[in-house]
C-alpha cells in the first residue's frame, strides 16, 4: 500500500501540470476556421442565388399571384405563365418515375444480388459509374437521334417526335445511371449477416432479398431516386435537343393521352427560353420562373425525405 | 492453457489475387505428393471411430475447399454422428469456418468457391447435380459467429424461417415452442413485438438460435457462438447446445478449447501446412483427444505451446 500512496502524493502535481497545459493549438484551430470559411463560403454563395432571384421575382407573384403559375406560354409578358411548363415538368417526372426506376432498380439488384462478381461485371459498374459524368446534352443528342427522330413513328408522329414520351425516355436515360448506382451502394451497404441469416433458414435468393435486403437497403434507394428525381427536372440541356422548348404549345382539347405525344415545354428550357429575350419585361419573369422551378425541387425532395423517414422508422 | 481469443478472420482471408494461378496450382500439387510422401497422412475414409452407418450424417470423403486458386481446406475425411455434438478446433485460419460453411453449402454465397472431393449428407452428396441448396439449408441450419437477428420483431424473426418454408400449423405456437426450447422465452415473452436487435448478444444469439430450429433442422451448425458473449451467457448456450442435442445433431466450430471440452462429444482438430491450406489432424472422443491426444500436433495444440 504505501507504495502506492507514497507516489501519488509526490506526483500528483507534476500530472496535473502535464494535463492540464492550455497550450493553444493553432494548426488545428486554422484548420477548424478554413473549414468554417469553406462552408460560409458555399452558403454565401447560395444565399446571394436566392435573394437576387427572389427579389426580381417577387414582384410578378405579387402582382399577378396564380395567374402566372397556370397561364400558358405568351410573347406578351404581362399574359406570359409557366402552366404548361410546370405540366411539362410534371409529367416528364412521372414519365422518369416509371421508367428509370425500375429499369435502375432492377439493374442495380441483378448487379448486387444475382450476378457473379467477374471481371465483366465489374466492367459493367466501372461504365455505369463514368456514364454517371457524361454531361446531359450528350444524352439529348442520343435522344435525338434514338427517341425523336429513329423511334418517330412510335413517340409521337404528329409532334415530329418532339413529344413527352421523348423527353421523358431521354431524362430516364440521363438519371438511369445514378439511380443505380445509388441503388447498388444502398444494396452494397445492407450486412452480408442479414442475407446469411435469411438463407441459413431456407430462404430462397429472392425471398431474401425481399424481406430482407430490400427492405434495408430501402432508404437509401429512395435518397438515390430522390435525387434522380431533382436531377431530372432541373435538366435543361438534353430537353433543348429532344424539343422541349417549344415556345408555345397548342394543347387545344387534347387529352392526357394525347398530350404524352403532343409538343411540350418544361420549366429548365422555359427559363431558357425567356432569359435569352431581348425585352427586359421578361428577367422578372424568369426569375419567378426559377421561384417555382426552386419550390417545386424543395416540394419534390421534401415528400420524397418525409417518406423516406417514415418508411425507414417503420421497419 | 493459453487460449488465444482472437477472432477467426472469417475464412477467405487469403483469397490469392495478383498471382498466377496456373503457376500456384502446380506448386501446390507437388507440395501435396511430398506431404503425402513423408507421410502426413489425411485421415483415412475408413471410420475409426465406430459409427453405425445409420448414425452418420455428414460423411466427408477427401473433402478440399478452395477460394479461387487458394486451397483454405485439404483432403478432409471424418464423420460427424447423429444427435451429438462435433467440435471443430484448431488455431486461425485453419479452414473451420470454410469447412462448416460447406456443410450447408453456404459456400456457395461466395464465387470464387468451391470444393473438390465429396460430403455425403445421409449419404446423398450435398454437391451433386440437382441438390438445392434452399432445401439443405432448411435441413441443415446454421447460427453465426456475431449474433444476426433481423431487425425486424423478435416473432418475425423465428416465424421467418416456417413462413419461407410454408409452415401450415399454428405460427404462434410455433414461435413459441421455438422460444421455449432456445431457454430465452421467459425473457422474450412480454415482448414478442419488440424488435430483435434490441436485446442484449447472449440474447439474441439465443433468439438466432430460435430462428434456426423453428424450420425443425436436421443439423445446426454453429459458427464460433460464443465468441462475441460474455463468459454466463456462454454457459447458458452450451447449457442450450446440450438440451438441443435430444433432437438435432450439432457442429459447432470453436476458437475456446474449455468450451470443446465441456459442450462437445467429439472432437476434430484442424491445423494448417505450409501452404496454409486447413487438414484434420484427428477426431476422437472429446475426453479421448483432450487427455491422450494421438498426434503430437495435437497435443502441442491442446496444452498451448502452440496455437
Amino acid at each position: 500500500m504505501a507504495e502506492i500512496a507514497r507516489p501519488q502524493t509526490a506526483s500528483t502535481e507534476l500530472v496535473r501540470r502535464a494535463i492540464t497545459g492550455r497550450r493553444i493549438d493553432i494548426g488545428s484551430r486554422l484548420f477548424e476556421g478554413l473549414l468554417l470559411a469553406a462552408l460560409l463560403a458555399a452558403l454565401l454563395v447560395l444565399v446571394v442565388l436566392v435573394a437576387d432571384v427572389v427579389s426580381r421575382g417577387w414582384v410578378v407573384y405579387a402582382e399577378r399571384g396564380m395567374d402566372f403559375v397556370t397561364s400558358g406560354n405568351s410573347r406578351n409578358a404581362a399574359d406570359a405563365g409557366i402552366g404548361q411548363a410546370l405540366f411539362g415538368s410534371l409529367a416528364l417526372m412521372v414519365l422518369v418515375a416509371l421508367i428509370a426506376f425500375p429499369l435502375g432498380i432492377g439493374a442495380s439488384i441483378y448487379l448486387e444480388e444475382y450476378a457473379r462478381q467477374t471481371t465483366f461485371t465489374r466492367f459493367i459498374t466501372v461504365n455505369i459509374r463514368n456514364l454517371a459524368g457524361v454531361p446531359a446534352i450528350v444524352y439529348g443528342l442520343l435522344g435525338l437521334a434514338i427517341f425523336v427522330i429513329a423511334l418517330q413513328d412510335l413517340t409521337g408522329p404528329d409532334s415530329n417526335g418532339r413529344s413527352i414520351i421523348s423527353g421523358g425516355l431521354t431524362l430516364s436515360v440521363v438519371v438511369l445511371p445514378i439511380v443505380i448506382i445509388t441503388s447498388s451502394e444502398a444494396l452494397r451497404a445492407v450486412p452480408q449477416s442479414i442475407r446469411e441469416a435469411a438463407l441459413a433458414v431456407g430462404a430462397t435468393r429472392w425471398e431474401t432479398v425481399r424481406s430482407h435486403v430490400l427492405p434495408y437497403a430501402a432508404p437509401g434507394i429512395l435518397t438515390g431516386t430522390i435525387l434522380g428525381m431533382a436531377r431530372a427536372f432541373g435538366e435543361a440541356a438534353p430537353l433543348i435537343m429532344v424539343g422541349g422548348a417549344a415556345s408555345f404549345v397548342a394543347t387545344g382539347n387534347a387529352n392526357a393521352w394525347e398530350q404524352l405525344f403532343g409538343s411540350y415545354m418544361a420549366m429548365p428550357t422555359l427559363i431558357f427560353n425567356w432569359a435569352g429575350l431581348p425585352n427586359a419585361d421578361f428577367r422578372a419573369l424568369t426569375a419567378a420562373g426559377i421561384m417555382a422551378l426552386l419550390a417545386t425541387i424543395l416540394l419534390v425532395n421534401g415528400i420524397a425525405i418525409v417518406l423516406r423517414n417514415r418508411y425507414s422508422r417503420r421497419w | 492453457m493459453a487460449v488465444k481469443t482472437t477472432t477467426d478472420p472469417a475464412a477467405p482471408a487469403g483469397t490469392d489475387k495478383g498471382e498466377s494461378p496456373t503457376i500456384r496450382v502446380m506448386t501446390r500439387t507437388q507440395e501435396l505428393d511430398e506431404s503425402n510422401r513423408i507421410g502426413e497422412q489425411p485421415a483415412s475414409a475408413t471410420d475409426p471411430l465406430g459409427f453405425a452407418e445409420e448414425d452418420v450424417v455428414f460423411s466427408l470423403d477427401g473433402l478440399s475447399c478452395f477460394y479461387g486458386s487458394f486451397r483454405a481446406v485439404r483432403d478432409i475425411s471424418l464423420r460427424v454422428p447423429r444427435n451429438k455434438i462435433t467440435a471443430l478446433i484448431g488455431p486461425s485460419g485453419c479452414g473451420k469456418s470454410t469447412l462448416l460453411r460447406s456443410f450447408n453449402r453456404m459456400n456457395d454465397l461466395i464465387d470464387s468457391a468451391r470444393i473438390e472431393g465429396r460430403i455425403l449428407y445421409h449419404g446423398v452428396d450435398l454437391y451433386a447435380d440437382g441438390v438445392d441448396a434452399v432445401e439443405v439449408r432448411r435441413r441443415i441450419g446454421m447460427v453465426f459467429q456475431k449474433p444476426n437477428p433481423f431487425p425486424k420483431s423478435i416473432y418475425d424473426n423465428v416465424a421467418f424461417g416456417p413462413r419461407v418454408a410454408g409452415y401450415k400449423g399454428k405460427m404462434e405456437e410455433l414461435v413459441e415452442r421455438s422460444l421455449k426450447r432456445a431457454a430465452i422465452w421467459d425473457e422474450v415473452k412480454d415482448k414478442l413485438k419488440e424488435p430483435g436487435t434490441a436485446l442484449s448478444g447472449g440474447q439474441q444469439q439465443r433468439l438466432c438460435i430460435a430462428r434456426a430450429i423453428a424450420v425443425e433442422p436436421d443439423v445446426i451448425l454453429m459458427d464460433e457462438p460464443c465468441s462475441a458473449l460474455d463468459p454466463i451467457a456462454t454457459l447458458k448456450i452450451e447449457e442450450l447446445m446440450r438440451e438441443l442435442k435430444e433432437n438435432f445433431t450439432i457442429v459447432i466450430v470453436t476458437h475456446n478449447m474449455q468450451q470443446a471440452a465441456r459442450a462437445s462429444d467429439y472432437t476434430a482438430f484442424l491445423t494448417m501446412g505450409e501452404d496454409r491450406a486447413g487438414y484434420l489432424v484427428e477426431m476422437a472422443p472429446t475426453q479421448k483427444l483432450f487427455t491422450s491426444p494421438e498426434n503430437r500436433l495435437t497435443e502441442d495444440y491442446i496444452t498451448g505451446r502452440f496455437g
